[in-house]
Parts: C-alpha cells; sequence; structure tokens
C-alpha cells in the first residue's frame, strides 16, 4: 500500500483514547509505591494483588489530579462520579475485574486546542492500570507461550483515560492533539506522560467517509503505537488501507488492529467470536466521588498558566513567530528555559533562536529534558549579551554554548579560558591585517592587477588569512570594511 | 429462663473474673478446648482448630493480668472466628476447595479488634461455601450438626459459628451476615446473633460475598454478651471505604435501660406463611413487651415481600464478580489446562461447589448486556422501595418485630434439592441487609419439635442501641 495521501475522495474521521498514568507517590487504591522499573512483585501488597477480604481505598491525590485535568480542559466535573466494575478474565488483573469508571466518569465534555483548533473531550475518568504478563516461549504472544510471568508491580497504578471526540481529520492533527495534550499534562504536572515508557498510550479510532458527508462509519481501532512518529504512521496506513477496502468494494469490520512498527501495517487481532461483555454494575466496595468546594478550588489554584494561552503571549509579547512559540512548547520545560534567560536579561527573540535551535538540538541528541541542563537559563542569556554586546561572532557562540551545555560553565569562563573574545578593535584588526599583507604580499599584487573575478578569489583568500590569525576572533564587520579601505588605500 | 443460666457462663462473667484475677485466661481456654475435644466430633462446628495459638495467646493475657495491665473488655475470652474472615498465616477456606492451602497474609479488621480487646480465638467455623447457603449443607468440608438435634441442620451460612456457641465450644463468636446468614443459625441453633447497620463493622479481611450485603456481627449466649462483643469491633476503620466515619456509640450502657414507652411494630406482611408454632412465640413476644411497658402495634413494609427477589438477583451479581478472582493464578486450587482460559475453567470448575456455581451463573446473567435493567437495575429500584418503606414505618415506631425464620431447624436434606424453598428460610432477615438496617435475634423458646424459635428485633440505621434494649426485655421474658 504505497498510497500516503488522503484520496481528494474521501475524509479521515479519527478519534483518540489516551491512557495518561498518573504521577502519584502510591497507587490508585493502596498506599504501594507508584514507580516504574521496580523489581517484579515488590511494590505489592493484599489490596493490590486483589487477595479475598482486601478492599480498595480510593486516594485522594488521583481525584485531585483528576480535577485539575477538569480545570485545563474546561471539562465539567459533576457533583457525583461513581466507580464501576468492568468484569473480564485475565491472568494479569488481579480481581479478574478492573476498577474503572463507566456511565459517572469524574470529567465531562472538555476541549483542548490543538495549533488553533478545538478539538472536543468527550470525558476522562479514573481506573486502575494491570500488571504485565510476560510470556515465554513461541513467539513471545499468549497463545503460543510455554508459560507466563505475571509482574503485578503496575497493578493499581493510577491511569487517566482521556477519549476525545471523533473531530480529527489527519494523522498530522492526531499528531498535534497529542502533542498538545502531553503539554498540557505536563505542565499541571500529573503524569510523566513518556509514550516511550507506557506512561502515556494511545490508541486511534479510525474510519473515512466521503468528503463532505458527516456520517460516522465503521471504525477500526488501533493499538500498539508507542511514540508520535508511529500514531502517525499507523493512522496514514489504517486510512489508506480503508480507503482501498471501500475502493475495491470490501467490507470494513469494526475492529482491534494492532500496529507493527516493524513491517509498517497493521494486523487485526485474535478476537473472540461477538462482542465482549464487561457486565458493567457500580463498584460496592467504594463510595461515590465527590469533591468538595475546597477540592475543587484547589485544583482551579494549582493550575498554571496553560500552553495555548502562553502560546499566544510569547508571540506577542516577544514577538516571535507562533510556529516558532508551538517549537518552544512542543518540548516540556523549554518554554520556562527561554522565559529564565529572558528574565536574565536576553531578548525574547534571541532566547527563542537559542531554545529551538542548539538547545532543542543538544537535548535530542541526549533525550535530556530542560531541566536537567548543566546549563541554567541566566547562562544562555550571558552567551546571548555575549554576541549582542558584540565580543562573541555567532559562529563561536554556538561553539561556546556547545561547551557550556555539555560542562555546565558559563560562557564567559569559556569566553577567557579560549581566548575567543571577538576582536572588534579597529587598532587591533588593522594590525592583523597588516601582518597578513607583509607576508602575503603576492596575493595582494594579484589583486591590485586582477580583474573581478581574481579580485574576489584573493580578497576571500585574504580575509580567511586574518580569521586564522585572529583565530577566529575577529569581529568580521570591522575586518569587512578594513580589508577594503587597505586594499583600496 | 434466658439462656445465660441455662448455659453457664457468660463473656461478661468471664472477662471480669480474668480482669481481678480471680480466673486465668489459660485455665478458660482449656476449658473451652476441653468441651470442643469432647463435642466437636458429633457437631463438627470448626473447620479448624488453633488449640496451641489459643493457649499461647491465653498466656500472653495472663502475663498482661500479671503485669498489671488491663487487656481489655473481652479479657481472656474465647472466641470463634467464621472461616471467611482471614487470619494472618492461618488457612482461611470459607469452606471450599477452591481456597485449599491458601494462608492470608494478614488478618481481617474484627480480628484485630477482637484481640486487641483481650478475647482468645479458639479456631476457623464451618459455613455453607464462601457464605452461600442457610443451612452449612453447603460446606466443601460436610456439614455442621445443630448441637440442640443433631439430626437437624444447624442453619446457615454461619452454622459453625451458632454451634459452636450453641455447644458452649465457645461463648462468644463471629459470623457474617449477607441475607440472615448470623440471624437465621443464631434462631435454629438458640443463640443471640446481631447482624449490625451495614459501615458500622468493617468488611477488610471479610472475604466478599456479596458486598454491599455483607457485614461481620456477633453470636452470643445472652443479649449482654453480644453487645460486649459489638462494641468491640465496630466503629470506622480507614481500610473499609464503607465503614462509616462516626465514632461508634456504645451499645452496652443500653442493654439494661428498659422499654418503657419504646414503640414497637409488628410487621404484618412477614406474618404470612409463618408456621403456627413460630407465630405462637411471636405473639407471646408481644405481649412480653408490652408488660415491659412498650406500646405495640402493627407496621406496614410492603415492599418487603419483594426483597427477596430482589436479593437473589443483587447477591449473585455482586458474587459473580467477587469470586472471579479464584482463578487458579495466584493462590488455592490450580487444575492444568491447554491453556489460560481453560486453566481458569479447570479450576474454578473443580474448586466451587454447586450452589457456588448456581449463584454465580444467576449474577452473571443478571449483569449480562440486555438483561441488566430488567433483573440488577430493577432489583436496585426494589431495594430502594424497601428502603422507602422502612423509613416510612420508623416514623411511628422506634423497633420492628417479626419472626427470625418461618420454621425452626430442618432436618438434613429436606432442602437441598430445592433451591428456591431453602432460599425462603430467609424470608424475614433479607429485607434488612438490602436495607442496611441493624437486627437482632434473640431464643425466644421453642416450637412443637422441641427446637429453638427467635424473634428478630429490627431497627433503622444506627438504631442498635433501642434494639439491643427491646432484645433484653425480650431475653428476660422468654418461655
Amino acid at each position: 500500500m504505497s498510497t500516503r495521501e488522503v484520496s481528494k475522495a474521501w475524509e479521515a474521521v479519527i478519534g483518540l483514547e489516551v491512557h495518561v498514568e498518573l504521577a502519584t507517590a502510591t497507587k490508585l487504591f493502596c498506599s504501594c509505591a507508584n514507580e516504574f522499573g521496580a523489581e517484579p512483585n515488590t511494590n505489592v501488597c493484599p489490596v493490590c494483588l486483589g487477595l479475598p477480604g482486601s478492599l480498595p481505598v480510593l486516594n485522594e491525590r488521583v481525584v485531585e489530579f483528576a480535577l485539575r485535568l477538569g480545570e485545563a480542559f474546561e471539562f465539567s466535573v459533576p457533583a457525583q462520579s461513581i466507580f464501576h466494575r468492568k468484569n473480564y478474565f485475565y491472568p494479569d488483573m488481579p480481581k479478574d475485574y478492573q476498577v474503572s469508571q463507566y456511565d459517572a466518569p469524574i470529567c465531562v465534555d472538555g476541549t483542548l486546542i490543538v495549533d488553533g483548533t478545538a478539538i472536543g473531550i468527550e470525558r476522562a475518568h479514573m481506573e486502575e492500570d494491570t500488571g504485565k504478563s510476560l510470556h515465554v516461549g513461541g513467539s513471545g504472544r499468549i497463545h503460543e507461550a510455554d508459560h507466563s510471568l505475571v509482574d503485578y508491580n503496575r497493578a493499581g497504578v493510577p491511569l487517566m483515560e482521556i477519549v476525545s471526540r471523533p473531530e480529527m481529520h489527519s494523522a498530522e492533527q492526531a499528531r498535534g492533539y497529542v502533542s498538545a495534550l502531553r503539554g498540557v499534562l505536563g505542565v499541571i504536572g500529573v503524569s510523566d506522560v513518556k509514550m516511550e515508557e507506557g506512561s502515556m498510550r494511545v490508541d486511534a479510532n479510525v474510519s473515512i467517509r466521503p468528503v463532505g458527508s458527516d456520517e460516522l462509519r465503521t471504525r477500526v481501532e488501533v493499538k500498539n503505537m508507542n511514540s508520535l512518529r508511529s500514531l502517525g504512521r499507523a493512522i496514514d496506513y489504517e486510512i489508506a488501507r480503508q480507503i482501498e477496502m471501500y475502493e475495491t468494494d470490501e467490507r470494513i469490520v469494526q475492529e482491534t488492529r494492532h500496529w507493527d512498527e516493524d513491517a509498517g501495517v497493521t494486523h487485526g487481532m485474535r478476537t473472540k467470536e461477538g462482542s465482549e461483555d464487561y457486565r458493567y454494575f457500580p463498584e460496592p466496595d467504594l463510595v461515590p466521588v465527590a469533591p468538595d468546594d475546597s477540592m475543587r478550588a484547589r485544583a482551579r489554584a494549582s493550575i498554571p498558566e496553560l500552553p495555548a494561552a502562553r502560546r499566544v503571549r510569547l508571540v506577542s509579547e516577544w514577538g516571535i513567530a507562533d510556529h516558532e512559540a508551538a517549537v518552544l512548547l512542543a518540548e516540556p520545560g523549554l518554554a520556562d528555559y527561554a522565559e529564565g534567560a529572558v528574565a536574565a536579561g536576553a531578548s525574547g527573540h534571541d532566547a527563542t533562536n537559542w531554545s529551538v535551535g542548539a538547545v532543542l538540538g543538544y537535548l535530542n541528541e541526549n533525550a535530556l529534558a530542560p531541566q536537567g541542563l548543566l546549563l541554567r537559563p541566566d547562562g544562555l542569556a550571558e552567551l546571548i549579551g555575549l554576541v549582542s554586546d558584540g565580543s562573541l561572532n555567532r559562529k563561536l557562540a554556538t561553539d561556546v554554548l556547545d561547551e557550556a551545555l555539555r560542562d555546565g560553565k558559563r560562557p564567559k569562563q569559556i569566553v577567557e579560558a579560549r581566548g575567543l573574545a571577538q576582536v572588534s578593535d579597529e587598532g587591533a584588526v588593522g594590525a592583523l591585517v597588516d601582518d597578513v599583507f607583509a607576508q602575503n604580499s603576492d596575493a595582494v599584487a594579484d589583486w591590485r592587477g586582477g580583474d573581478d573575478k581574481l579580485k574576489k578569489k584573493k580578497r576571500g583568500f585574504l580575509m580567511g588569512e586574518v580569521i586564522k590569525a585572529s583565530k577566529g576572533s575577529a569581529d568580521t564587520a570591522v575586518l569587512n570594511r578594513l580589508l577594503d579601505e587597505k586594499l583600496n588605500g | 429462663m434466658s439462656a445465660a443460666t441455662r448455659n453457664g457462663e457468660t463473656a461478661a462473667e468471664i472477662a471480669a473474673a480474668v480482669r481481678s484475677g480471680t480466673r486465668s485466661a489459660r485455665e478458660v481456654t482449656d476449658a473451652y478446648l476441653g468441651r470442643i475435644g469432647a463435642g466437636e466430633e458429633a457437631v463438627h462446628a470448626f473447620n479448624l482448630v488453633t488449640a496451641d495459638a489459643a493457649r499461647a495467646r491465653a498466656d500472653e493475657i495472663d502475663a498482661m493480668i500479671a503485669d498489671g495491665h488491663d487487656p481489655g473488655p473481652l479479657a481472656g475470652v474465647p472466641i470463634a472466628l467464621k472461616d471467611n474472615l482471614c487470619t494472618r498465616g492461618v488457612a482461611t477456606t470459607c469452606s471450599s476447595r477452591i481456597l485449599a492451602g491458601w494462608e492470608p497474609p494478614y488478618t481481617a479488621t474484627v480480628v484485630e479488634r477482637v484481640v486487641a480487646a483481650g478475647a482468645v480465638p479458639l479456631g476457623k467455623t464451618n459455613l455453607d461455601e464462601f457464605a452461600m447457603g442457610s443451612s452449612t449443607e453447603n460446606s466443601a468440608f460436610g456439614p455442621t450438626r445443630n448441637p440442640r438435634d443433631p439430626s437437624r441442620v444447624p442453619g446457615g451460612s454461619s452454622g459453625g459459628s451458632a454451634a459452636a456457641v450453641a455447644a458452649e465450644f465457645a461463648p462468644l463468636a463471629l459470623g457474617s451476615d449477607t441475607g440472615g446468614s448470623i440471624r437465621q443459625p443464631a434462631a435454629f441453633c438458640g443463640v443471640v446473633g446481631v447482624k449490625p447497620t451495614y459501615g458500622t463493622v468493617s468488611r477488610y479481611g471479610l472475604i466478599a460475598f456479596a458486598s454491599s450485603l455483607d457485614q461481620v456481627g456477633p453470636f452470643a449466649n445472652t443479649v449482654t454478651d453480644a453487645a460486649l462483643l459489638l462494641d468491640a469491633i465496630a466503629g470506622p476503620d480507614p481500610l473499609d471505604s464503607t465503614s462509616i466515619r462516626a465514632e461508634w456509640n456504645p451499645v452496652i450502657s443500653a442493654v439494661d435501660e428498659g422499654i418503657e414507652g419504646l414503640r414497637v411494630g409488628v410487621v404484618t406482611e412477614l406474618l404470612d406463611g409463618i408456621d403456627a408454632d413460630v407465630a405462637a412465640r411471636l405473639s407471646e413476644a408481644v405481649d412480653v413487651l408490652r408488660a415491659g411497658g412498650a406500646k405495640v402495634g402493627d407496621a406496614s413494609v410492603p415492599a418487603a415481600i419483594h426483597g427477596l427477589a430482589a436479593y437473589y438477583l443483587i447477591a449473585p451479581a455482586e458474587a459473580s464478580s467477587n469470586l472471579a478472582r479464584y482463578d487458579g493464578v495466584r493462590y488455592g486450587l490450580r487444575v492444568d489446562g491447554v491453556d489460560v482460559a481453560d486453566m481458569n475453567a479447570k479450576t474454578r470448575g473443580a474448586g466451587f461447589g454447586a450452589e457456588v456455581k448456581r449463584r454465580i451463573m444467576l449474577g452473571t446473567y443478571a449483569l449480562s448486556a440486555g438483561y441488566y435493567d430488567a433483573y440488577y437495575g430493577q432489583a436496585q429500584r426494589v431495594r430502594t422501595l424497601v428502603i422507602r418503606d422502612f423509613d416510612a414505618a420508623y416514623r411511628d415506631f422506634d423497633v420492628l418485630l417479626t419472626p427470625t425464620t418461618p420454621t425452626t431447624a430442618f432436618e438434613f436434606g429436606d432442602k437441598t434439592g430445592d433451591p428456591l424453598s431453602m432460599y425462603l428460610s430467609d424470608v424475614c432477615t433479607i429485607p434488612t441487609n438490602l436495607a442496611g438496617h441493624p437486627a437482632i435475634s434473640v431464643p425466644f423458646g421453642t416450637g412443637a419439635n422441641g427446637m429453638p424459635v427467635g424473634v428478630q428485633v429490627l431497627a433503622p440505621a444506627l438504631g442498635e442501641r433501642a434494639m439491643f434494649r427491646a432484645a433484653r426485655a425480650l431475653e428476660l421474658g422468654a418461655p
């Protein structure tokens, strides 16, 4: 299937279900630690193992986090929401039911601004995560395994499931949604939002319809995308597959398909006959969740400026382009970093340029977050100051920044240690030019007798020699002027 | 006269003697273990007798006394624990093969509380598997016999606990009551049984049957002893989200307050289909209450008769989910299969008895898509009606009076072939569970066959003090 473009006649309809692990200290219904990467079955107790007689007690912190989502996405939060049991047998689910929310979720009817467009969020609800199975033997999938091992450390970890309305129409928009969602969840401090570590998991519901129609056709759920890139690829693949199916008069069946990252295709998953009946009913071991006014007020007060508003502000305050602001905000913490540099005296424009350029490049290369940078924002401001007062040219500034990012040294310190301060003094630069002329009198003579082409070549050579002699520190503006004066003079 | 004088010492007397140093806890424990040794084979009240642990615990109590410490209001009082209460390191079976070999790594809150109050656990008592039944005939380990007549059932599901107290294997026992599982066996065995207000006693560590109905409560030979035990176990527990947060108002101080002016309503709807001998005792109970100064009249709780039907949808529905975890993956029985689903099915097929399977099937059906509204949803609406009708009755009365059971204890095998007739033995007790209210069964004379009759006092939520006053008056006036 080579088609990567949506055929003109068809429009994609995409809805996303995003599961986010909440970064609480403890699990949803017990006091076991909620941490990634512990030894298997060490963060467990009678409650999260679902031992007979154990009972859940709701972690209030999870409700606080849910209320923050409520504020950040303008959800309505009903006076009361309730937990339900979702019943099905699975070995990594200790009680053989999942405590989740069903027809009375904590958050309903929210909105997320994605690149200026409002995308509706149907609901967000609290639920417990399952354990993890490790299937040994065969292909590593359950049906062929010799035996399976289960790690229940993740069982009972709090999740929010955030369900968008089917209001997106391209893979790019879906990626934008996830990226914006991640940005908001990051700034409100409820999750690590790492797709690669599984703390954010995205399933896509994809259908297509003729352009101009507003029907919702049979949808396919695509799972197992573990990066934004694979989300985009999987959606594009699925759109193309469905177009081809319709155009060859094949029937689309409602099913769950598994994204195969290596092969770049989706596979239908082995499904049971008939649809699963989860026999939802209200969880009798828990009481309704009824956040009081003070909890709501606390949540409201805890919400910092959100990315969409900040983007507008940065564009207007700093005079930067909207897409630059978007890049700043897409990397959690990067806008804070740039704002830190501005607070230390840099211009918004310069702070943005350096942040989305060299700084972001360094972060990506080293898989770091801005919070982890050795060079703090005032260090970046110092570097920007050195460039704008003419003591460092851009080329050298990039080298200095690279060293500062790696070692955490102050830019001024590096400049001094390496003797890199830009030489703008006319006398000093003039002396260098005179030395170079003296050592390269042939070239000077060639310039004088040469045609335009030769003049240009010889001038470039002499210029290079002066820069070399200055170890790159000569201010090129001053040098250009003096060079012309002395050649012509 | 009351059971107390018929049966020797009370828990209150034992605690007083141990606290004052006139008797040792060890001596008391040895005496009860001796009685178990002599009578248990005929009764089979226990799944497990923990004699060594009991003696060690009794010695600890005696050491505390010797050091001048007070072990608490149940100092040195032996107690039997229904085998669906988790006890750390001690097998807890629910009388089911599926929990074979399982030892809980933690102890139920109620057990911790009785131990903290100075009681000495003697062992784990038999029950209908997973507390599903009314005769203890559904135990995987064989039935318990009624100590009053070994050809008859002790009732259930807490038949082992009721029989242990009736046989004087222990002066106190804990049971659990989902639809009458404390009160019905108490009535059959001629002892006092209490189902407290839902949420007053922690369910943490009680292996769930139907979470919204289950409540742990006391068995005793006297109303006062039952009050002592209830006061020891009631009160908020942060480990149980459905536990009432308010501090418990002790009932012991109300027991002997008398019933002058107490308004008592006899629930007319629950008199239909009651055996004549039971009805006769109830009418004598009314006389006793009137003689004590109570104002007795007829009360109406119309929805109560629909309680049984609603119960047999709600309880199995919750049970079908609560019992899903017995899948062979983590603990208890495992029967190997060709894959996980096959292992699950084989394990459950071999591990559960017929009644448990019947209720899992019922409950699974009641919750299924397309049937939920007609069954589970409708049952919840009936439950709301039951609560509404009780609320109306309690505008006119402080407590209500009914027989505990329509009949006295029946013979083994009488009802095992007909589940519905077995279910009907809980018709008077079930409405209380649906409403979340408290109720107490008090022995009140005997029926035509010489077996004990129980009368039941019901009260609104947290109305235990008035309930205990009426119960004490009935005990004092019992034939």
